[in-house]
């Protein structure tokens, strides 16, 4: 086994020409890539747990995070669903939030400048939409953003109507998005795909055909809570989407199966919670990893794993994360 | 906001169904008057948004509900367990707007943050007149305490006139007031809204995420946009609220 070098997926299509980024990968043992782009960690945030950034930043210093992906953004502002919109369930939460947010240029106005006073690096920008033409217009608006080092294009949330999911949960209108936000971006285009699909690899195939950087798994699955007494459902959208430790190992064998059928970086997220799920998240291969729901319940979440990162590395004999992205599909 | 480890000195029912937890430990910077807590409970995975009732220099009080299963377990606890509680949250109540006389009416569990709110309009000088709204006369609380911050009046109200005057808090509502500050269920806080010509402030409640700003599970909408309970609330002026009167 020693001696057996694994090529990591960094997702670059060739080697880093630039030196600086390859000594940035050597020179920390969390530090990896995604697509081409330098992390010093792979700890991020999802979209929708995390703002903009503003409330953690009061709280620790957001900068120790790999990036982080901010509100999911659409081209008109939303007020989202009725509430409620969150019912809490065994080991895990629902949310039908229904992608709440001021709209792209509110977003490129107030947001992303505000978050420039405590976030330096480049941030994730995460996109949804209710038409291709919707895709194309708010992926393009935040692709001139200087600030925006990544595109995540979310094609799979369960909790909007005519869209969102809709594109998500067969290969063809995927990568229809994915070609047609290819065509307006010059910066990485990561997929976000939706676990309620019949077979996750066939979509990610087809983004990564369509000329996706990158996919993202897994957003929310699909659930509900009914109110006993009200003899309704909880939440006002009677359906949400189920998060937090309860989803962790359908994400990681998504996460595992997808990994080893593309050749583009796969982002992996699901009820990740701690150091050690990061690593299980990397070893089923995920190249970097967000964390979604820990956030809420505990808003120091991310800073205590990438605090824990070293500590847990070091006790499993890892010298660096990039060696270990896929190591349990090569058996 | 601060994330704290708070040691339980008491945990007690003082009424039907309903538990009074003062807790120790670093509870600064003091809380303000409507502002809530954040509990973690063991086995559940949200944490619990209760609004503080009492604070005082190494001491914070809480008086909850048993609704659910966390509820039934913080219920549970014993004296000198440690729970992780997030504190200073919310947007509390103004005080500075109140004039001389403030009433302050209560519904249920809504009570609690009044309690606090009434200490501190009487350390202003303030007159204090509260009204609190029970169902029936065993889920009656804090009658007592209320008179002896020094409120001017304290009238309960019961449903089923167990207790106090029979009806609602409105029923009940002394006139002459310049203000008023009112938490309780959302049908209670309608028929206040239509009841009171004065300006006023609301408290609400909402079932949250994360309970300081994050997630955007606990929007509503108001006449200046849109906010979070949790962070631009809980209390919202009265003419912040999209009209009740239809």
């Amino acid at each position: 086994m020693e001696g057996l070098k694994k090529e990591p997926k960094t997702g670059l299509k060739e080697e880093p020409k630039n030196a600086a980024g390859e000594k940035s990968r050597l020179a920390c043992g969390t530090c990896v890539t995604l697509c081409g782009e330098p992390l010093s960690n792979p700890v991020i945030p999802a979209s929708g747990t995390f703002g903009y950034g503003a409330e953690f930043a009061k709280l620790y210093d957001i900068n120790i995070l790999g990036t982080f992906s901010f509100k999911g953004t659409t081209r008109e502002p939303r007020y989202g669903n009725e509430t409620p919109r969150i019912a809490e369930c065994a080991s895990g939460m629902l949310n039908a939030v229904g992608l709440q947010n001021p709209g792209v240029d509110k977003v490129i106005s107030e947001e992303i400048p505000r978050m420039g006073k405590f976030f330096s690096k480049k941030v994730m920008a995460n996109v949804s939409g209710f038409s291709l033409d919707d895709y194309v217009y708010t992926c393009e608006r935040l692709d001139a953003v200087e600030k925006v080092g990544w595109l995540e294009v979310n094609v799979s949330c369960p909790n909007v109507h005519g869209g969102g999911m809709s594109f998500g949960t067969s290969a063809e209108p995927a990568a229809k998005v994915t070609s047609a936000v290819k065509k307006v971006c010059r910066k990485p285009v990561i997929i976000k795909l939706s676990p309620n699909v019949t077979d996750i690899v066939s979509i990610a195939k087809a983004c990564e055909a369509a000329g996706a950087d990158g996919v993202s798994l897994i957003n929310t699955l699909m659930g509900m809570r009914i109110d006993i007494s009200k003899r309704r459902p909880l939440l006002a959208n009677k359906t949400g989407g189920l998060s937090g430790p309860a989803v962790f190992p359908v994400a990681l064998s998504m996460v595992y199966k997808v990994a080893a059928a593309v050749k583009i970086p796969v982002v992996g997220m699901g009820g990740v919670s701690c150091a050690e799920d990061v690593i299980e998240m990397m070893m089923a291969g995920a190249a970097a990893v967000e964390v979604g729901a820990a956030n809420l319940v505990d808003p120091f979440a991310c800073k205590t794993i990438v605090e824990k990162l070293p500590e847990v590395m070091d006790r499993y004999g890892i010298k660096n994360l990039s060696d270990i992205i896929g190591v349990s599909n090569n058996g | 906001m601060k994330q704290v480890f708070l040691k339980i000195k008491e945990n007690q029912l003082i009424a039907k169904n309903t538990m009074r937890m003062v807790l120790t430990g670093d509870i600064s910077p003091a809380p303000q008057p409507g502002q809530f807590v954040n509990i973690k409970t063991d086995g559940f995975y949200l944490r619990r948004p209760i609004s503080v009732c009492d604070a005082d220099g190494e001491t914070l009080t809480i008086i909850y509900k048993i609704v659910g299963g966390g509820t039934e377990k913080m219920s549970k606890l014993a004296r000198g367990e440690t729970l992780d509680v997030l504190t200073g949250l919310g947007n509390g109540y103004d005080t500075s707007v109140s004039g001389d006389r403030a009433l302050l009416i209560g519904g249920g569990v809504g009570v609690p943050p009044l309690y606090l709110l009434a200490k501190r309009l009487i350390s202003e000088g303030k007159d204090v007149f509260a009204v609190l709204g029970f169902n029936t006369a065993s889920e009656v609380f804090y009658e007592d305490e209320f008179k002896a911050l020094g409120a001017k009046s304290v009238t309960v109200t019961t449903v089923d006139g167990s207790r106090g005057v029979k009806g609602f808090v409105t029923d009940a509502l002394p006139c002459g007031c310049t203000y008023f500050y009112t938490c309780g269920p959302e049908p209670m806080l309608r028929a206040v809204y239509k009841a009171l010509e004065t300006d006023g402030q609301f408290s609400f409640e909402e079932r949250m995420g994360c309970g300081f700003g994050a997630c955007m599970g606990c929007t509503c909408r108001t006449v200046t946009g849109y906010k979070r309970i949790c962070t631009d609330g809980p209390v919202l002026k009265k003419e912040e609220i999209v009209s009740w009167k239809d």
